[in-house]
């Protein structure tokens, strides 16, 4: 539940006056609300859970979290879940 | 130490094991708050792989597992009705009420949708004003500021048909409860990572001393946990009691200051009931007064429902660190993951899920 994974901020934007942003997660890009880390800046690197970032995190950092994915995905699937909490159809990814 | 080769840092663990082998001396109980960590001391044998004198207890930090049974028939009431979507995060649907589950609610013809963040839920409010949309707002402390965002922008943006069914829970109240508790024998606690990453480290300090209990915020890889483990033995042996941040690469002393702005202005601390532990003084968050039209249980004027606990589900007791699991005569007989009784069986984070999952059982 607490689950928490690292991306790379590669793009920042406003929705309604929020910052928002689009983060890299090793490859799968998905938006997140940015309003907690006001200093992020593109390029750095987030800790995301269920679509906040909720602390910026040095580069080395996050890509040894990244060698973790694997594990990460493989007990999110016991759930039938995907990393980021959907259920393992691809269509429902959203 | 057959499982230290799967550690993706094996020697970096041996190190760390060795340490905690030295250090040893005497018997200390230990409790992970959180239960992702359990899970991750389950799967990787942490248990198996410490001294014998060290026992590690598990704690109630899997906040599927602690939703009151009657906030899960609240959900499932609102869920069924016509003009209601409901939406929660995937680790809720299959949480047994008193009779049902979200999925069967869902399979009857129910609006129920799995969101991957609560601004998913308010986005959804925005497409459909002609319905009621409800999240299920479960969680800790690290949950608690993405709803707090959803709510604060339904305010701003005046969405009207959205509201939040909400459980929230924080870990240091439950601490203090744990300790106070006749049974209590825990000597250390690793606190949850995450959750000190919103609400940082201040809270614990007067529980350090008030206790003479050393809590270290632990992160969540075996090392981390291995880390943890040395931290809490090391202060135990020294006779030290203080709050120490394994996780300072994530974790700052004074938590996310915006995060906590946000649960302010829309949250307050309130008594919060546990499941299968009871009421816990300030131990949870519900909306403000002046938030109360986005509160799914005034909005729809669901009645306080009052639920029993299945009989022979002990996982009240497992969830204090009382009891192991496996000592539930239901265990893996009539009480396993595909047929959970209790939802410590539920969630992958639940304690009886990480013991059936890895077989802890049969060696104990
Ligand atoms: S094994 Fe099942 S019945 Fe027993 S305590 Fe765990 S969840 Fe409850």
């Amino acid at each position: 539940m607490c689950l928490a994974i690292p991306g790379k901020v590669i793009e920042i934007n406003e929705e309604q006056s929020i910052k928002m942003g689009k983060i890299d997660y090793a490859g799968t890009i998905k938006e997140a609300c940015l309003a907690y880390v006001p200093e992020v800046e593109i390029g750095q690197y987030v800790i995301v859970h269920a679509g906040f970032a909720l602390n910026v995190i040095d580069e080395e950092e996050a890509k040894k979290t990244f060698e973790l994915w694997d594990e990460m995905t493989a007990k999110a699937a016991e759930e039938g879940l995907d990393i980021f909490g959907m259920p393992l159809k691809k269509e429902n990814k959203g | 130490m057959k499982y230290l080769d799967e550690f993706r840092n094996p020697e970096i663990a041996k190190k760390i094991v060795d340490e905690i082998h030295t250090a040893t001396t005497k018997d200390w109980v230990i409790m992970e708050v959180c239960g992702g960590q359990t899970h991750s001391i389950m799967k990787h044998g942490i248990d198996q792989l410490i001294p014998k004198s060290i026992e590690l207890v598990h704690g109630p930090g899997c906040p599927v597992c602690v939703t009151p049974l009657e906030k899960i028939d609240k959900a499932l009431a609102i869920a069924a009705r016509d003009n209601v979507i409901f939406t929660s995060f995937g680790d809720m649907l299959r949480v047994p009420g008193s009779k049902k589950d979200l999925f069967m609610i869902k399979s009857e013809g129910g609006d129920v949708r799995i969101v991957y963040s609560p601004l998913d839920a308010l986005k959804i409010a925005k497409d459909n004003p002609d319905k009621k949309v409800v999240f299920f707002a479960v969680g800790f402390e690290t949950t608690a500021p993405l709803t707090a965002m959803a709510a604060w922008q339904a305010n701003e943006q005046k969405i009207n048909n959205f509201s939040l069914l909400v459980s929230h829970v924080l870990v240091p109240p439950a601490i203090i409860a744990l300790q106070s508790s006749p049974q209590n024998r825990v000597n250390g606690y690793l606190a949850a990572g995450h959750v000190c990453t919103i609400m940082g480290l201040e809270e614990y300090y007067p529980l350090t001393e008030k206790y003479k209990l050393p809590i270290v915020a632990t992160g969540f890889e075996p090392v981390d946990i291995l880390e943890g483990i040395l931290m809490v033995v090391k202060q135990l042996e020294e006779g030290r009691y203080e709050v120490e941040n394994q996780y300072s690469r994530v974790v700052k002393r004074e938590g996310n200051i915006p995060a906590m702005e946000v649960i302010n202005k829309v949250f307050q601390i309130s008594d919060q009931k546990w499941r299968g532990i009871g009421v816990i003084p300030h131990s949870g968050i519900t909306l403000r007064d002046e938030m109360a039209s986005y509160d799914a249980e005034k909005v729809f004027n669901i009645n306080d429902i009052s639920v029993d606990e299945p009989k022979e589900c002990i996982s009240g007791t497992i969830l204090q660190g009382i009891k192991k699991p496996h000592e539930c005569p239901a265990f893996g007989k009539k009480c396993t993951p595909k047929n959970p009784l209790g939802a410590t069986m539920v969630s992958s984070e639940g304690a009886c899920a990480a013991y059936y999952a890895y077989h802890r059982q049969e060696n104990l």
